[in-house]
């Protein structure tokens, strides 16, 4: 089947972040769905497996990489798991539809590539214990979450990594319960941004052994999006240090909604509530025919910090089916760093 | 001047209305005939490619597995290797009777197809989950709704117009469950994009074979000769009806050299009249032109739909009944109809452009001298020497024609020489001096009857041709199909559970049960389906082999040997002695041919044994039962009440033979129809030729009348003239029709539909299609004798007067 329309259909219909273009029927109703709940007790390795019962979930990682060549690179790897019905079942009619997204990105290019695939016969899933996270040959897999090895092809790229944890899981909100907007939509949401990573990048010039730290999300959820909200602009930044931290504004038409998580290098974490971090788009950049905010300027008072992120380069168009900015970024200023920068809706 | 002349012209028409009748029909049905091929064969064309486009075929490379079907956990293996394939399952869902494709595409993976991308871009478009998720949808035309609508097995149906008329599309979820086939793909398609460092296909799945789409089975290439057929028919019909236009346009100038001398003699000038003259033809072609667009344009929507169900039957091609009238095809027949007109009046006009300012009207006119008639009998011979060459040298269907249009246009010119030749002979016999007047006579208006006798001639033979080939194939097919339907009842169970309980229950009632177990393979030619049988004496003694070794059944039933049909013998040019490649590690040697009419594609047979050797683990769903015959009926309604099976699934010999017959006399539905209307036209050519010569009658009339013959006898004689040419051209045509059946059967049936037939003889049609002859050439003299015998005597004294 005509796979763009039917998924343009399938995934726009759910309120998603990434695909939140202000569509009408993005408040639509979870029915049969479960719905996060405040207070939940997460349970792993279980958690790290996969949720039918839920609308929508993901395991997204970013890297920001150091290549031997003395340049910077960034990757992406992002297995979504997008349910019809909240179950699973063996064969072609499994109602849990997959979709992976990969990416690599040079100071001068961009190179991505997507998947898609069906539930219910081994072509893509998640296990959690031992871990592997798969949509055909790409794959995230280890004993547990701790150690793994990362790989995707693209027709032009491809990248083999190795990564290690550092330090603990972090979960953000409340004990990863996520308010995701000002009337309570919300999803689950926990963090592993201590990755070491390691390995090569195969590029159309050759292979590059990489160095450098990962960041993997965590996320599910049913409907974590108000009606209104259009799209949204999601900052990890990792600076000097160790101290780290997470922060994202979700535009909508009765105001931004923003929401933030200092993480301590030692892995504890501030919940920022909303309206305490500012964010401000310095200059734009006219990438696939879109005005995108490539320079930014992230401020939070109570911490001191007082930064520009710039993007490595505003080249980082995800021309998937539902297309999107996804790139790392450079950090200057009050704190010194490196990070990631998603932003939907442009 | 000019509008005094184009007057002059146009008085012509007016005084001679039969005659712009004439000519104008001529051109219309030239025209109308040769369009409506153009037609038919656009539309079957478009179809098919617009089938392909619909269903995404022909774009992509394929992996097949040849030995049958593969699992789905090899399209597993193959993802997760990197290969971006889509699955596709297909197979054949009878629907009341009918059977249509059903194709089930992995809709997530599958590249864009337009049926469902107009069905998401409907007003209601269809619930990804609905698509996807039990019970599923089903795509199919508007056509198929009310046959589909009652269907208690299949999901909601939505409809698009970008399907074929005779496919179900649907996600390949809901296909296993309506083909019950779960867990098995027919075929993977390539994507078109692939990551980089994939490994190599030998290494994941070394059962595969990788199809490029230039070798998937070609609607338009397995039809293409059956189309070639028809575009044959259509020039015939074209080339007879531009001798009607030929015999009007004479007559018509003819009649107009007293008119066009004295335009001259007024002042006007040659050049002047000549460009009137030709755009007088052009806008009469135009007129003609526009009338035979009509009549082509119905008589293509009347053809239509037997072409269509031919092509279905013969090829399992789509094509659609409805035809759709196309700006590019009115401009191609009235191109064809002008280029056709002024083609056949370019003899008329050249003599009207030299002709000297002063002559009368022409008694010579329509003479040719005999050494111009063997110029053209010269050229015939070079003809007929020139299409032998060309079939010997190059071979193929084209050169099958090249030697079928040879053979004919020389033939037909060779045609004037014959018949003086034979005049000559038979005037050599004649006593009397009326006897001899006649014969003389004859020879005398050989010239201006030849292009109608030419007309005639070809009709004739290929009637006798064309009929020879239908008849001979039908007697061939009947036997054949007694041959090879030797089981009373053919029974399709639901499955392998069903087929054991039937068969269990059958076994001690019956004869004998033979079970019908086929996969599909693969061969360089095409599709090969391979079918598994079990010795039974039915086979030894009716199997319809057309070449065998001596020990062919026992070779074939001890596993050692395959039997293939002869479209696969001819196509590989394979027979007894060589070998075929069944699988990677099975060759065998060929057995036997067997002939296998109305099938397309490949077929062999082996034992059941060796079938299970190369295919493992096929389930045998159907078989032939072999009891009495007076009790087949019974047995057939016992069987469905028994365990609940559909009419389809228990069918009759008797039926299926009716069914088979009724496709076979589809098939040439259309041959006989055009068949029928050359004749017609050519016909109408004499009847145009013997007006135009009656005009320049009168002069040799005259004296023989002023010797003593009444008008009686001499419109008696008028109709013995048309006759007996008729009759002579009749004998000429016979061995003509006859080596045109010949090439028909042996050479252009081979090169189109991959089988040779044996040629019968049918002497009583001969003698009847004579008898038709001769009826339409007395009817086509009677116009003049009627004339003759109503001729005032003073019209035959002014030729001595000297007044004409």
């Amino acid at each position: 089947m005509n796979v763009k329309t039917l998924l343009l259909y399938l995934f726009i219909s759910f309120p998603l972040p990434l695909w939140a273009q202000g569509y009408a029927g993005l408040g639509g109703s979870a029915e049969g769905f479960n719905e996060p709940q405040s207070g939940y007790a997460f349970d792993f390795p279980k958690d790290h497996g996969p949720h039918p019962a839920y609308r929508i979930e993901w395991w997204y990682l970013t890297a920001n990489l150091r290549g031997e060549d003395g340049r910077d690179y960034g990757i992406q790897w992002t297995l979504f798991r997008s349910a019809l019905k909240p179950f699973e079942t063996e064969g072609w009619q499994s109602p849990q539809i997959w979709m992976g997204h990969a990416a690599t990105t040079t100071p001068d290019a961009h190179f991505f590539a997507e998947r898609l695939s069906r539930g219910g016969i081994g072509q893509a899933g998640v296990t959690a214990q031992p871990f592997e996270a798969w949509i055909d040959e790409w794959r995230m897999a280890g004993p547990d979450f701790d150690t793994l090895t990362l790989s995707a092809n693209g027709e032009d790229f491809g990248y083999d990594l190795s990564l290690t944890a550092q330090g603990p899981l972090v979960f953000h909100g409340d004990a990863g319960y996520s308010v995701k907007s000002a009337d309570g939509q919300a999803s689950y949401y926990y963090s592993q941004p201590f990755y070491a990573v390691e390995g090569t990048l195969r590029l159309p010039d050759g292979d590059m052994r990489v160095t450098g730290q990962g960041w993997l999300d965590r996320e599910w959820s049913s409907q974590p999006l108000a009606a209104d909200q259009s799209g949204w602009d999601w900052f990890s930044l990792s600076f000097e240090g160790g101290d780290k931290m997470m922060a994202f504004r979700l535009r909508g038409a009765r105001g931004d909604f923003t929401s933030a998580t200092w993480i301590n290098a030692d892995g504890s974490t501030e919940t920022i509530p909303d309206g305490s971090i500012q964010m401000t788009p310095l200059r734009t950049d006219q990438v696939a025919g879109r005005a995108v905010p490539t320079h930014w300027r992230i401020a939070l008072p109570d911490r001191d910090v007082d930064v520009e992120v710039l993007a490595l380069t505003p080249e980082a168009w995800m021309g998937t089916r539902f297309e999107y900015w996804e790139g790392p970024v450079t950090v200057t200023g009050s704190h010194d760093g490196i990070g990631y920068l998603e932003m939907t809706g442009y | 001047m000019t509008r005094a002349v184009i007057q002059a012209l146009l008085s012509h028409w007016r005084a001679h209305r039969l005659q712009l009748a004439t000519l104008l029909i001529g051109i219309a049905l030239a025209t109308g005939l040769w369009s409506a091929v153009q037609a038919i064969n656009a539309e079957a064309r478009a179809s098919y490619a617009r089938a392909n486009a619909q269903l995404a075929i022909g774009q992509f490379d394929e992996l097949r597995d040849p030995s049958g079907p593969i699992p789905i956990s090899r399209y597993v293996d193959l993802r997760r290797a990197g290969w971006q394939v889509a699955a596709v399952l297909e197979g054949p869902y009878r629907v009341s009777g009918r059977t249509l494709r059903l194709m089930g595409v992995d809709m997530v993976a599958y590249p864009a197809l337009p049926g469902v991308t107009e069905a998401e871009q409907s007003t209601a478009p269809p619930e990804p989950a609905d698509m996807l998720t039990a019970p599923g949808r089903v795509l199919a035309s508007p056509e198929l709704e009310p046959l589909l609508q009652d269907q208690i097995n299949l999901p909601p149906i939505l409809t698009t117009s970008a399907l074929p008329t005779d496919v179900i599309l649907t996600d390949i979820g809901v296909a296993e469950r309506l083909l019950n086939q779960p867990g098995v793909i027919s075929r993977l398609v390539l994507l078109p994009i692939q990551p980089r460092d994939l490994p190599p296909l030998s290494q994941i799945a070394p059962e595969l074979e990788r199809v490029s789409p230039s070798s998937q089975v070609d609607t338009a290439r397995l039809t293409d000769s059956f189309h070639l057929n028809l575009s044959a028919f259509g020039l015939l019909s074209f080339a007879v009806g531009l001798f009607i236009v030929n015999g009007t346009v004479g007559l018509a100038f003819a009649q107009r050299r007293g008119m066009i001398r004295t335009l001259r003699a007024l002042g006007v000038s040659m050049q002047r009249l000549v460009w009137l003259v030709l755009t007088e033809l052009t806008v009469l072609a135009l007129v003609g032109g526009g009338f035979g667009l009509l009549l082509g344009f119905f008589l293509a929507g009347a053809l239509l739909p037997d072409v269509a169900a031919t092509l279905r039957g013969l090829y399992g091609a789509p094509v659609t009944g409805q035809l759709t009238l196309q700006p590019q095809w009115v401009l191609a027949g009235l191109a064809m109809a002008v280029f056709g007109t002024l083609l056949a009046s370019g003899h008329a006009l050249w003599r009207l452009s030299n002709m000297p300012l002063l002559e009368g009207p022409g008694v010579q006119a329509w003479q040719s001298n005999s050494r111009a008639r063997r110029i053209v009998g010269a050229t015939g011979l070079v003809l007929i020497v020139g299409g032998s060459l060309a079939y010997v040298s190059i071979g193929g269907l084209v050169a099958g024609f090249i030697l079928l249009a040879g053979l004919l246009t020389g033939a037909a010119l060779l045609l004037p020489a014959l018949l003086a030749m034979a005049l000559s002979a038979l005037a050599r016999t004649a006593r009397g001096p009326i006897a001899q007047w006649v014969w003389a006579d004859m020879r005398a208006q050989l010239p201006g009857l030849s292009l109608a006798l030419m007309a005639l001639l070809l009709a004739l033979a290929a009637n006798i041709g064309v009929g020879t080939m239908v008849s001979s194939f039908r007697l061939t097919f009947v036997g054949w199909l007694d041959q090879r339907l030797t089981s009373e009842l053919y029974v399709t169970a639901r499955d392998a559970d069903q087929a054991h309980a039937i068969t269990a229950w059958l076994r001690p009632q019956v004869d004998a049960i033979l079970p019908i177990r086929n996969v599909e393979l693969s061969h360089e030619t095409g599709p090969l389906f391979l079918y598994g049988v079990v010795d039974d004496p039915v086979y030894r003694q009716h199997w319809p082999l057309i070449a065998s070794t001596p020990t062919v059944w026992d070779d074939v039933m001890a596993g050692d040997a395959v039997l293939i049909n002869e479209q696969l013998a001819r196509r590989a040019t394979l027979w007894p002695g060589d070998e075929l490649k069944l699988s990677s590690e099975r060759i065998l040697p060929i057995a036997g041919v067997y002939s296998d009419y109305g099938n397309p594609t490949g077929q062999a047979i082996v034992s059941m044994a060796q079938l299970d050797h190369i295919t493992p683990g096929t389930e045998t769903r159907r078989f032939g039962v072999r009891m009495p015959p007076e009790d087949a009926t019974a047995m057939a309604q016992t069987v469905r009440d028994q365990f609940d099976l559909s009419p389809g699934t228990v069918v009759q010999q008797a039926a299926m033979k009716a069914q088979s017959l009724a496709i076979f006399e589809k098939t040439f539905v259309v041959t006989s129809a055009l068949n029928v209307l050359t004749l017609g036209v050519a016909g109408f050519a004499i009847l145009t030729s013997l007006l135009t010569l009656w005009t320049q009658r009168l002069p040799q009339i005259a004296p023989v009348w002023a010797l003593g013959l009444n008008r009686t006898q001499l419109a008696r004689l008028e109709l013995l003239r048309s006759v007996l040419l008729a009759a002579l051209t009749a004998c000429l045509a016979l061995p003509l029709g006859l080596v045109l059946a010949w090439v028909l059967l042996a050479v252009i049936n081979v090169q189109a539909f991959g089988w040779r037939l044996p040629m019968f003889i049918f002497p009583w049609d001969w003698l009847w299609l004579f008898l038709l002859t001769l009826l339409a050439a007395l009817i086509a003299a009677t116009v003049p004798a009627f004339r003759m015998l109503r001729l005032p005597p003073a019209e035959l004294l002014k030729v001595f007067a000297n007044e004409r």
